[in-house]
């Protein structure tokens, strides 16, 4: 019975356990909710999501299952461009036959064919999902097609937008001897040190017991202190690169306030998403990477999450398997990202773009989506929100 | 025994369905919300309408879970020794019981209210798990276990400082109090303030929505603030067009200390008073 729920439920990564299937198999029994279908939404509700971010899910997967009317949201977004980017993956993505198509002149012909292809997309899921209401008829347009499109041998990205840029970047690795002026950032972010003494663990104090005793005449006064610890691990993404360079020097100041704060402090930079690979040095970022796999498992989940980037792309870097500028990526940003929440429940996003564009952008919405809401921009105050997620 | 809306308070009814579920079935309840939705009132309500007497346990940052169930007073004992009184051949004397055993302890069904459980220590509710699972819990002073005669209706709320581990979660019924509609909220001033003038309510919900709809308000203002809102309107008796009015001079609500608890809403306020006063001009 409703065992459906339950299982659709788990799979839209709801956390449900049997203990939960069972208390509501127990209400039912007790006729709460029994003759009414509203009330059997309200009592599975609150039998089964305990959080109110889960809230949403929770009335899709009920509307899913029992009217049948929608679908769970992901499943669209990977699986339409899948067999037509793979297509165009294959033929176009390397630097090499790049030259060679622009050196036939082909260029312009096998982007209307692209064109096309994309507007049979486009009728055909125009109500489906976030990626493609984003967007107008054609995507991939070069060459003044669309200003989403793809961009060959430009290295500009003045307008934020670019889906292909081929350019290799000049990355620079972030400064971290900028300390002067980063005050206000330090303050914040020492916040999220936990071993401040505001701890209920108590431990005796041994000195002042002995002088509070002594000044009592001798009748024991024991006094306690909370206990001082600090287990803060902090694991650091930044975004570096593209549209970040503008936002460097906010960054810059971030990160070395950042690295005089914690222990227990591992960094990693991305560019735009996070894919299969991070790397530590810029300088090496070509030899130097690790897979995002190996890093879900060295770090554990107890390390705090703080993504740094502009999340300023186009949404396909997110949504799509290929979507990445730079390299074929076999699996779509979100994806990666997801896999990051995940393994980090601890985790913010922090944001250089000031807090007023982020409606305007459409990446940056899908990110925060993707985030669950837990973006902050990076501000003192937006610092002090973050750092205050942190240690929920 | 079933719970409903009182003549002071308005639930919904996915309130009443998530309340009367955890009272069947004896779950605990977790509640969340934003603040000033009425969190801690509903423990009083439930208490009133189901007529249940309310044991309410106030949760600080430095609130441990052996709190509620007893403290074993050792200082005092030490000292009760050195001083050579009696009591101290006894060790029942020394231990003071909690909220939980209290609850536990009642001859009626009582409600307990564990407040803000967000605020404690992350571990606290980790270590309240065998106790509200089974209801149970051992002295180890006096070697007994305390067992409750029958499970108490418990309701928790949380302001969501702190995550709540899932081992927790699992063991609670939750429900979220969402922020009032437009046609609940005049129930609830109804019940509030019978003999408002139907006119001046309209109004001030109307000024109060707006308000709740400006964009960057660093703290939104609730149901308990408009609730104090509108006693002070009603005690300055100011008229219901002094809130209507488009007059430049009085964009920001009167009284609006009530509403606007941060410096910064008040100056996002004035700024906007100060924008709009510019469009009137042009």
């Amino acid at each position: 019975m409703f065992f459906n729920l339950f299982t659709e439920l788990r799979k839209a990564k709801i956390p449900v356990s049997l203990k939960e299937y069972l208390a509501l198999m127990e209400a039912m029994d007790a006729k709460i909710g029994a003759y009414n279908v509203d009330h059997f939404y309200y009592l599975s509700r609150a039998v089964l999501v305990k959080d109110e971010r889960n809230l949403d899910k929770f009335d899709r997967v009920f509307g899913h299952v029992f009217k049948g009317l929608e679908s769970s949201v992901d499943e669209i977004e990977v699986e339409i461009p899948d067999a037509w980017l793979q297509k165009l993956m294959d033929r176009y993505l390397t630097a090499e036959e790049k030259v060679e198509i622009e050196a036939l002149g082909g260029w312009e012909k096998l982007m209307e064919t692209l064109r096309e292809r994309l507007a049979e997309q486009d009728d055909r899921h125009q109500a489906g999902s976030k990626w493609i209401g984003t967007i107008g008829t054609s995507p991939f347009g070069a060459y003044g097609y669309n200003p989403e499109g793809v961009r060959i041998g430009q290295d500009g990205n003045a307008n934020f937008r670019a889906v292909k840029v081929w350019d290799r970047r000049e990355f620079k690795n972030l400064d971290d001897s900028i300390v002067i002026g980063t005050r206000n950032i330090k303050m914040a972010l020492r916040k999220i040190r936990q071993f401040a003494r505001d701890g209920a663990d108590l431990e005796l104090d041994l000195p002042d017991t002995v002088r509070a005793t002594a000044d009592n005449g001798g009748y024991l006064d024991i006094k306690m202190v909370p206990e001082r610890h600090n287990a803060v691990k902090v694991l650091l993404l930044l975004d570096i690169g593209g549209s970040m360079t503008v936002h460097t020097r906010t960054c810059e100041e971030l990160f070395s306030a950042a690295r005089t704060e914690f222990k227990h402090l591992e960094y990693f930079y991305f560019h735009n998403c996070l894919y299969e690979e991070v790397w530590r040095e810029n300088r090496r970022r070509r030899s130097g990477t690790l897979d995002t796999t190996e890093l879900l498992n060295t770090y554990g989940s107890d390390y705090k999450l703080i993504l740094v980037g502009d999340a300023t792309m186009s949404p396909y870097e997110i949504t799509v398997p290929g979507g990445s500028v730079e390299h074929w990526n076999a699996e779509a940003g979100a994806v990666w990202v997801q896999r990051l929440l995940e393994t980090y429940p601890h985790a913010v996003w922090l944001n250089p773009t000031d807090e007023r564009y982020w409606q305007a952008t459409p990446s940056i919405q899908v990110v925060r989506q993707l985030m669950a809401d837990r973006m902050y921009p990076l501000t003192l105050d937006g610092l002090e929100r973050a750092t205050r997620e942190l240690r929920r | 025994m079933k719970f409903s809306s009182t003549d002071s308070y308005i639930a919904t009814e996915e309130l009443m369905v998530a309340v009367n579920a955890a009272i069947t079935l004896r779950r605990p309840l977790l509640v969340k919300g934003e603040p000033g939705t009425g969190k801690t009132m509903l423990a009083v309500e439930v208490a009133n309408s189901v007529g249940a007497p309310l044991l309410e346990w106030h949760i600080k940052s430095t609130t441990k879970a052996q709190h509620g169930l007893y403290e074993y007073d050792a200082v005092s004992r030490l000292r009760d020794s050195q001083l050579g009184d009696e009591r101290v051949a006894d060790i029942r004397n020394y231990i003071k019981r909690g909220m939980l055993w209290e609850a536990f302890d009642s001859a009626e069904l009582p409600i307990l209210l564990i407040d803000e459980i967000d605020k404690a220590d992350i571990e606290f509710p980790n270590d309240l798990l065998r106790e509200l699972d089974r209801m149970e819990f051992y002295v180890y002073e006096t070697k007994e276990t305390i067992r409750a005669t029958q499970r108490p209706i418990v309701i928790i709320t949380s302001n969501n400082e702190k995550e709540l581990p899932d081992a927790f979660l699992r063991r609670c019924f939750f429900h979220y109090i969402r922020f009032p509609e437009r046609d609940t909220m005049a129930q609830i001033i109804d019940v509030h303030f019978p003999d408002l003038q139907g006119k001046l309510v309209n109004e001030a919900l109307n000024l109060f929505y707006e308000i709740r709809d400006v964009p960057g308000m660093k703290k939104k203002p609730s149901t308990s603030e408009l609730l104090d809102w509108l006693k002070l309107l009603m005690v300055d008796d100011i008229p219901p067009e002094a809130l209507r009015s488009k007059d430049m001079k009085t964009l920001i609500p009167p009284l609006h200390g009530a509403l606007l608890k941060n410096e910064h809403d008040v100056h996002l306020f004035e700024r906007l008073a100060f924008l709009n006063r510019g469009e009137g001009r042009s």
